[in-house]
């Protein structure tokens, strides 16, 4: 499909699954940075929490350590677990980043695959500060670790809202010439994205296509303008 | 048709949608009406969005779609059954299958554990100082202590009250079920891990049985652990079985890619893990409960000790053979 999303896909690193549906969804894998922020974050969570515990419990004797012993137990194994299936996929650190587990398929991620990826954590960490992990991070297209690997899981970046810009006002009139689809669509992106470049940038690229639109370089924006209008079929 | 008209034509259309999707992804369950229509909008999105692509609409409008369809895809293939459920079918019957299936696993495991297990135990009592070669003169005195025929309460924490059967309940779940996901997460290196946990273990339980037994604390030492053994040493050799499960997969992954075996085994070895997890929380019962009481006699306690080895032999084998469950 000759659409601007797949030519731009040699460039960026979007992780493309097909769905039953005969559509793609588009995946943005979240690099080593993000992932290791979030997991300091989810870090500093734990310790705050464990010591908030640990506090209260060993005020109340050996009943209320062994509580506390079976709390560390269900945070340093279990937190990241809990979070990721019942919270669609995010643990605290990777809501503040932005980031979600899913599995390679786009789906949520299961209680197995939650599991195995944070039970083989472990080996990751190996031998010292996760050095296998980000090893096989920064090797990976996908930026997986280990444990993703073995769990058939990915984490990406959460999907945004994005806002649909307004066109900019023009009289929409039709293109002087015919126009294959990537030529549409380049025209169409200059008009949805003029409030984002300056107005000399915005000069220099239109003046480009000031000769075949048969106008002054200095008329050339609008006239692109004009013909997105036309393209959109706003009046 | 133009996009504008497009859009126009549809707006209001995927504007329920995202009502519908924002209402799923809070975690309610919204009118049936609406959950029974949720399919087809999700399937007329995506061939719209298919449309919107081979039409070539504006860019940020096909990724205004793609989003829709994305959360949509996200709601769609949620698995939505009660975990509960999933999880007492699979201790019914599910579990026993599945070890019954990865039987070889388990024996190579199994051998290996109780070879140096038992292995170690007689060099110990061959060769008594063989025992300061794995643990610290401090350690064995303390073990010396906690087995002591004179004590009135057995194994770690022997002074203890009952009212501290809670603490050494926490303390023994946190310590062997850490040391069983450990042991299935070594299997990932090359199943070289899984391996080397299993030796340890193996070696120092062994070591320590041979020494205890070679100083007369025999009738403590085996009274205590028979009980909760069944199910603890059982969960050792199910977590080393799932550990090298996975270091088969990448070292033998057959016809299949090591990325794809490897996934493949995991799948099967987290189940081995998850029963191996339950053994431990029983076990960790059993040791703080009943293992450390000592006003049983210990003939009782040796035949509740064998009856739980052949309640365990009698779940694995027998389990979830005679119905079949729909899957």
């Amino acid at each position: 499909m000759p659409s601007a999303l797949s030519a731009t896909a040699l460039l960026d690193n979007t992780h493309r699954v097909e769905t039953p549906e005969g559509i793609d969804l588009l995946l943005h894998p979240a690099g080593l940075v993000p992932r290791a922020l979030a997991f300091a974050l989810d870090l500093l969570i734990r310790g705050v929490l464990l010591g908030a515990l640990g506090f209260a419990f060993a005020s109340l004797g050996k009943f209320g350590m062994g509580v506390g012993a079976l709390l560390l137990f269900l945070v340093q194994w279990w937190y990241m677990v809990l979070f990721e299936v019942l919270n669609q996929g995010c643990t605290p650190g990777k809501q503040w980043l932005g980031l979600r587990v899913i599995h390679d398929d786009g789906t949520p991620v299961g209680w197995a695959s939650s599991l195995t990826r944070n039970l083989l954590r472990f080996v990751d960490m190996l031998p010292f500060g996760y050095f296998l992990g980000a090893l096989c991070c920064l090797w990976h297209p996908s930026f997986k670790r280990l444990g993703d690997l073995a769990a058939g899981t990915l984490v990406v970046y959460r999907e945004r809202n994005v806002s649909t810009p307004a066109l900019p006002a023009a009289d929409a009139v039709a293109p002087p010439l015919p126009l294959t689809l990537a030529e549409q669509h380049a025209l169409i992106a200059f008009a949805e994205r003029h409030s984002t470049l300056s107005a000399s940038r915005r000069l220099e690229l239109a003046s480009i296509l000031a000769e075949p639109l048969q106008v002054t370089p200095a008329q050339a924006e609008a006239r692109i303008h004009s013909i997105a209008r036309g393209l959109v079929g706003q009046q | 048709m133009k996009q504008s008209q497009f859009e126009t034509r549809h707006q209001t259309e995927w504007q329920a949608f995202e009502e519908m999707l924002a209402a799923l992804e809070r975690g309610k369950t919204p009118a049936p009406d609406i959950v029974a229509g949720f399919p087809a909008a999700y399937r007329r999105l995506c061939q719209q969005l298919g449309l919107a692509q081979s039409r070539g609409y504006s860019m940020r409008f096909v990724e205004r779609l793609q989003l829709l369809v994305q959360r949509g895809h996200h709601q769609f293939y949620r698995h939505r059954s009660p975990l509960g459920g999933r999880l007492l079918g699979f201790f019914l019957g599910g579990f026993g299958r599945l070890v019954r299936s990865e039987w070889r696993y388990l024996a190579a495991a199994s051998l290996i554990f109780y070879l140096s297990l038992l292995g170690m135990a007689a060099l110990v009592l061959a060769f008594p100082e063989l025992i300061y070669s794995l643990i610290s003169p401090q350690q064995v005195a303390e073990m010396e202590a906690m087995y002591d025929p004179d004590a009135s309460r057995l194994g770690r924490f022997g002074e203890r009250g009952s009212a501290d059967d809670w603490m050494m309940f926490g303390y023994y779940v946190m310590n062997n079920i850490g040391i069983a996901f450990q042991t299935f997460a070594g299997g990932l290196l090359f199943g070289l891990g899984s391996l080397f946990y299993l030796l340890l273990n193996g070696l120092i339980i062994g070591a320590i049985a041979g020494h205890l037994t070679g100083i007369g604390y025999d009738e403590p030492f085996w009274s205590f652990v028979i009980g909760h053994g069944a199910f603890e040493l059982t969960a050792i050799t199910l977590a080393g079985a799932a550990g090298l499960k996975l270091g088969v997969a990448l070292v033998a992954p057959g016809r299949r890619t090591r990325g794809e075996a490897l996934r493949l085994a995991a799948a099967a070895a987290v189940r081995l893990v998850a029963g191996a997890t339950l053994f431990l929380l029983i076990a960790a019962f059993i040791e703080a409960y009943w293992s450390s009481m000592t006003y049983p006699p210990t003939p009782v306690k040796y035949a509740v000790g064998a009856l739980l080895w052949l309640v365990v032999g009698a779940y694995l084998a027998l389990s979830g053979r005679g119905f079949h469950a729909s899957e």
